[in-house]
């Protein structure tokens, strides 16, 4: 494992769902159009059999995944983020949730890293929108390691799933054999001042920034939270309690995704401030992946930066920080 | 329960859930009557002649399905699942009312029976699609059957499963519309039409046939042929009258989403005494 190394997570979805295709023969995938880009092309060439290509029809593809599960399939749905979880909304919400089917969504192109695809394509939102959404999970994997990891413990799960991959390489920040249990989050790095609570890319600018803070004399924890939904909120008011003040940070909408969940928690169970760190402007626009992460703050800076805001409203002061 | 192909018989049963579904939509005292009476003989043929199903079948069996797509007509539905022994027909009068196991559209963790939830129009064929394509995989000799309400086909997302059912080539598929040419705000002519009906479904590649909803020979003979359709999903438009059944209701769009008042019920049931 190195901070250097990297990998899209479609990749490693579209290698992960291949390989589980020869464990389980019910597994079942459909794309709209967009298999080369989602990676479930792998799939496609190995069990063209198990394989849908729905064609340009998000919302035909969510009802017919529905019918698959409802007849004992499990089927896997991909697409775009966009469309998966916008276009598809109420048949996510109709067919598969309030029908209580068993249907995964493994949705790439999540967040501003997008990059040049702009606007339209960037999903800043689908997180919140699949978060209240009856009866589903929702899964933000860190990097490829943890896509692996979440695709296989979900298989095994009765459930509608969201997970949200990304078209962009992230920096490999856990281990080849991390283990992923819905509502469980990961403590990465121990630290007394500060809890950095993050999901996806932030995972790995949250270790870059707990790094960057121990060199003022502020020590942050770092926790993983892929699970959003359910939210491990024992691990969330656990932290709160301990370090007294929390940042969240998430490559979304700065309302209701990560942060708006972890907030929730904390202001019932144990209030402390919560900076949350996310895409404070309505849409993105079009540009390389790393340009508009820097350009928005969705970065180790901008983490740095949440942190000290975070310990500035602490009840309890940070006696060894060297500066805030 | 027992399945019949006796014309009389049918028409019997289907006599006895008219007076059922109005006798529940009074009672829950609001409701889709027009489109329920419009449905229910099409209904009527499919659970108590055609269909391969047992309220004692596991989810899994290798039998028939039904979507009832346009959700509204739960009505319908419910009176047949119940006269089949799917829940007890007391639960009836619970329609609509709170801790019911009947919601005002179908529900499916809450009733027996019903396979999936509808209501948000245009999800039902793409759900029988799955199903089918399923059926298709596993070898199996179920068909799914899928019934649509006219207004409904306004819903893009029942073309998009039209496409499908033909691309995939879902022979085990046999839906019918349900036209009885009206919906809540008035006729579908006025409000966006659809004609023509059997031409398009022609057109996306369907085995098209187009009969009197309402002659149960017809909606007999209808399925009988579909099933000798091989390579194509094959669609029954059903030409029907909404309200079927009840004079005052035939025809109106008033009783779209409105249930009998118990004067209005008591003439209704005056009318389908037998004769």
């Amino acid at each position: 494992m190195s901070a250097n190394q990297k990998k899209s997570l479609r990749d490693a979805y579209g290698e992960a769902i291949a390989a589980l295709g020869s464990v389980d023969p019910d597994i079942v995938v459909l794309d709209a159009d967009l298999s080369g880009s989602t990676r479930t092309a792998k799939f496609a060439a190995k069990y063209p059999d198990r394989f849908f290509n729905m064609g340009v029809s998000e919302q035909d593809m969510m009802s017919t995944a529905a019918g698959l599960a409802a007849a004992g399939k499990k089927p896997f749905a991909s697409s775009f983020a966009v469309f998966a979880t916008g276009r598809a909304w109420d048949q996510v919400r109709q067919s598969i949730c309030l029908s209580r089917m068993n249907v995964k969504i493994v949705a790439s192109h999540g967040g501003i890293s997008v990059g040049e695809d702009g606007p339209t394509h960037q999903a800043l939102e689908d997180i919140a929108l699949m978060r209240i959404m009856p009866f589903m999970n929702v899964v933000v994997p860190a990097d490829a390691h943890e896509v692996v990891a979440v695709v296989n413990a979900i298989a095994k799960i009765d459930e509608p799933v969201y997970v949200r991959t990304s078209r962009d390489k992230f920096p490999l920040v856990l281990p080849e054999d991390c283990r992923f249990e819905l509502g469980r989050g990961t403590i990465l790095r121990q630290g007394e001042d500060v809890a950095i609570i993050a999901c996806g890319y932030m995972v790995s600018q949250a270790l870059d920034a707990a790094e960057r803070l121990s060199g003022e004399g502020i020590f942050a924890a770092v926790v993983n939270m892929s699970s959003i939904k359910p939210l491990d909120t024992g691990l969330v008011s656990k932290m709160a309690r301990e370090t007294g003040a929390v940042v969240t940070a998430e490559e979304h909408s700065v309302t209701a995704g990560l942060g708006g969940a972890v907030a929730e928690c904390v202001c019932q169970t144990d209030p402390v401030p919560v900076i949350r760190l996310g895409m404070e402007a309505p849409v993105g626009q079009s540009g390389k992946p790393g340009e508009l992460l820097d350009h928005y703050g969705m970065n180790s800076a901008g983490i740095v930066e949440a942190v000290h805001k975070a310990i500035a409203l602490k009840k309890e002061p940070v006696h060894n920080a060297k500066t805030i | 329960m027992r399945f019949t192909d006796d014309v009389d018989e049918l028409r019997e049963i289907a006599r006895q859930l008219r007076i059922d579904i109005l006798t529940t939509l009074a009672e829950a005292g609001s409701g889709h009557t027009g489109g329920s009476l419009s449905a229910i003989d099409i209904i009527t043929v499919l659970y108590f002649s055609k269909m391969n199903h047992s309220p004692s079948y596991d989810k899994t069996v290798d039998r028939d399905r039904f979507v009832l797509s346009k959700g509204h007509g739960a009505p319908a539905l419910y009176v047949a699942l119940a006269h089949c022994g799917y829940f007890d027909r007391k639960e009836l009068k619970t329609l609509r009312k709170i801790n019911s196991i009947l919601s005002g559209h179908p529900y499916a963790p809450s009733t027996p029976g019903v396979e999936v939830s509808t209501g948000s129009l245009g999800q039902g064929l793409s759900i029988a699609n799955g199903m089918a394509l399923a059926g298709k995989m596993d070898n199996r000799r179920g068909y799914v059957y899928c019934l649509i309400g006219d207004g409904e086909m306004q819903e893009g997302q029942v073309w998009e499963a039209a496409m499908s059912s033909a691309h995939y080539k879902l022979d085990n598929v046999i839906a019918f519309t349900d036209n009885n040419g009206l919906q809540i705000d008035g006729r579908v002519k006025d409000i966006m039409g659809i004609e023509p009906v059997h031409e398009k479904w022609e057109a996306f590649g369907w085995d098209t046939v187009t009969i009197d909803g309402h002659d149960i020979k017809a909606i007999l003979d209808a399925i009988e042929r579909a099933k000798t359709i091989s390579g194509k999903p094959s669609m029954i438009c059903a030409r029907t009258v909404k309200g079927k059944g009840v004079s005052f209701m035939e025809g109106k769009v008033k009783y779209h989403g409105v249930a009998p008042s118990p004067e209005e019920l008591e003439k209704a049931i005056a009318e389908l005494a037998p004769a």
